[in-house]
């Protein structure tokens, strides 16, 4: 659907802006990175309950960050209700060219052998295994964690079970508190 | 106290003809980062005006008027002083290198021969003195011309130099250095009407300084959430009321506008006055939030009103009503449909400056293709202008220029796809009592004056 793969096209644009902003000269720009990670989280919460329609694997609960997401939600004209998170591909909003199971199959093949990555609740300074299940438009190679950045504690919430937990969730978290 | 304007206001309405005056800058079409030009001001009497660039030099030009008893002077500005105001600078803690770009410049009111004026890069602000000299002292009575000292043994009388006329040399000299106050990027710098403080404000924090101090500064607005998680809008700009001491704004990358008075608690976080307009709900998109955010604001001479500019409007609000702005234009609405192209291209986050005419009847801001926009608040009409280099004949008027929205394209209109967005006029500057304005584009400064002036 149009808006999903303008969601789509929105969050890739915005991760590479991300990336190229950590090399900029003068440091990272607090407030273009706050607009940033705005327009990412309109973009990806669209795209994510775009998604929840192909949902056929019980993922456990994604970790987002706090921030509210409700206003974005509310106002974002999404063509299709949010009220049928599970249900399968037949939803005929999607369109075919949408990969529902593959890539989340193919992600969790990857998730076994990042063992690095495999737990979150584990005590390490890498990012969250789920960064693994990324969705096909995201730059191949994984962002390092900077100097000294934590990773921050996952407050689980309720309201989406996507399995793709994608980079652009992590690197909302990165972004503002990497000042 | 407050310090009642009195300013000599230009002639009253009236159709304004632009013509070219003077264009300053390097002619070529591959501009070196560092002459891109980054802030433009003109000191209180007009008579200077300062311009400040990527590569961290300040340039001032005078005004040289050729002859004022003819009814169409031409006012020329020559370059009166260059310096270099700041240099890059490494914070090896962070392993951030610090730019040299200047900020904002933003002049003292005159009170001696000298003049002053704070220069800012993101980081550090700078007192300049800028000061004439035209006479040198000669006959020493113990060094010789060049300075060396005499052997005490030859001397033998004793003389008192004398001063003798020398070429004009305008000296610049760092009088104070204003450092280590701010951990995020400096936006803006206000001086008071008090002319003893001025503020710096920077992504999450105001700090008021005393000009004559440099190793203490007062925090006097912070909005850094405790957890940097929940950080939800950033200050984007600030000044001081023009006539009252006590009173400075401060806007936000969400489209607020917080009205703060000094006098009610020494840190400023409560606001006296809000000023927000809600959201039109049809207009919401992707990018609602980037255009929402304000990237300059300006209050009126009188002090009576305020000007914001957001990424597509210009508006006016008056200081006594909060809930809406009194007057809205529009800069360039033909580009709402073209977020996403601007959003990719990084023209979205622009940051356009805007101002007023010495009466504050008339307001201008830039656009795209080298264009800027002013609107006549009186009169109701709006003008667009294009500052090229094809347009820059001695006097030769301006004509206006239309961009075409959509539909059939009439003659002489410019499609809305062949604009040029890396031609782009962030920084003007209106004189303060004259009907001449400073249009910045990348690399060139003009110089535009009101063919009957």
């Amino acid at each position: 659907m149009e808006v999903n793969a303008e969601a789509r096209r929105i969050l890739a644009v915005s991760i590479s802006k991300l990336y190229a902003s950590r090399t900029q000269r003068g440091g990272l720009r607090l407030h273009r990175s706050l607009l940033l990670s705005m327009v990412m989280r309109s973009a990806r919460d669209i795209y994510h309950s775009s998604r929840e329609c192909e949902e056929l694997c019980g993922a456990p609960p994604t970790s987002e960050e706090a921030m509210e997401t409700g206003p974005v939600e509310q106002t974002v004209q999404l063509p299709e209700p949010l009220t049928e998170p599970r249900q399968p591909a037949a939803s005929a909003v999607e369109p075919p060219s949408e990969e529902p199971d593959s890539g989340d199959e193919g992600s969790d093949g990857e998730l076994a052998e990042d063992k690095e990555n495999m737990s979150p609740t584990r005590q390490s300074r890498k990012r969250r295994g789920k960064a693994a299940a990324a969705p096909d438009f995201l730059p191949s190679k994984r962002a390092r964690l900077e100097p000294g950045e934590e990773r921050h504690a996952a407050l689980p919430t309720s309201c989406r079970a996507g399995a793709g937990e994608s980079l652009a969730a992590l690197s909302l978290n990165r972004v503002i508190p990497a000042f | 106290f407050m310090r009642v304007s009195t300013r000599k206001c230009p002639r009253p309405g009236g159709d304004m003809q632009w013509c070219f005056s003077q264009v300053k800058g390097a002619i070529d079409d591959d501009v070196a980062e560092a002459d891109i030009i980054s802030t433009v001001e003109f000191n209180h009497t007009g008579e200077l005006l300062a311009t400040g660039d990527k590569g961290g030099r300040v340039v001032i030009f005078q005004q040289e008027i050729e002859n004022k008893n003819q009814p169409q002077f031409r006012s020329e500005y020559n370059v009166y002083s260059t310096f270099q105001s700041h240099e890059p600078e490494f914070d090896y803690l962070k392993s951030l290198e610090i730019e040299e770009k200047i900020n904002k410049i933003r002049w003292l009111p005159q009170k001696n021969a000298a003049q002053f004026l704070l220069s800012t890069n993101d980081k550090t602000i700078k007192l300049w003195k800028i000061s004439e000299r035209d006479k040198r002292p000669e006959g020493y009575n113990l060094k010789e011309e060049d300075g060396r000292y005499k052997d005490p043994n030859t001397i033998t009388g004793l003389r008192v130099p004398v001063l003798i006329p020398m070429d004009l040399m305008v000296e610049a000299s760092p009088r104070r250095v204003f450092a280590n106050a701010h951990t995020y990027h400096i936006n803006s710098i206000s001086v008071n009407s008090d002319d003893e403080t001025y503020l710096s404000a920077d992504d999450l924090r105001i700090n008021l300084w005393n000009l004559e101090i440099t190793d203490r500064s007062f925090n006097i607005v912070d909005i850094k959430p405790a957890n940097m998680e929940e950080l939800t809008e950033v200050i984007t700009a600030a000044e001081f009321h023009p006539l009252q001491c006590n009173t400075f704004v401060y806007s936000s990358s969400k489209g607020t506008i917080r009205l703060c008075d000094m006098r009610a608690s020494a840190l400023c976080d409560k606001h006296s006055k809000l000023f927000e307009e809600p959201e039109d709900p049809s207009n919401r998109s992707f990018f609602s939030e980037i255009i929402s955010s304000i990237s300059d604001v300006k209050f009126s001479h009188n002090g009576r009103y305020m000007m914001t500019r957001d990424y597509l409007s210009v508006k006016i609000w008056d200081l006594n009503m909060e809930n809406r702005p009194v007057e809205t234009y529009q800069v360039h609405e033909y580009l709402r449909s073209k977020l996403c192209s601007l959003y990719e291209n990084d023209c979205i986050f622009d940051k356009f400056e805007c101002c007023w005419n010495g009466d504050d009847s008339v307001v201008m801001t830039g656009s795209y293709n080298n264009f800027f926009r002013m609107f006549d608040r009186g009169q109701r009409r709006d003008m667009t202008l294009e500052a090229s280099r094809e347009n820059s004949k001695p006097m030769q008027v301006l004509k206006p220029r239309k961009v075409c929205a959509g539909g059939k394209r009439k003659k002489d209109e410019i499609s809305v796809d062949s604009l040029d967005f890396n031609k782009k006029i962030l920084h003007t500057a209106w004189h303060p009592q004259d009907n001449i304005i400073a249009v910045a584009t990348t690399n060139n400064l003009y110089i535009f004056q009101d063919k009957v002036n």
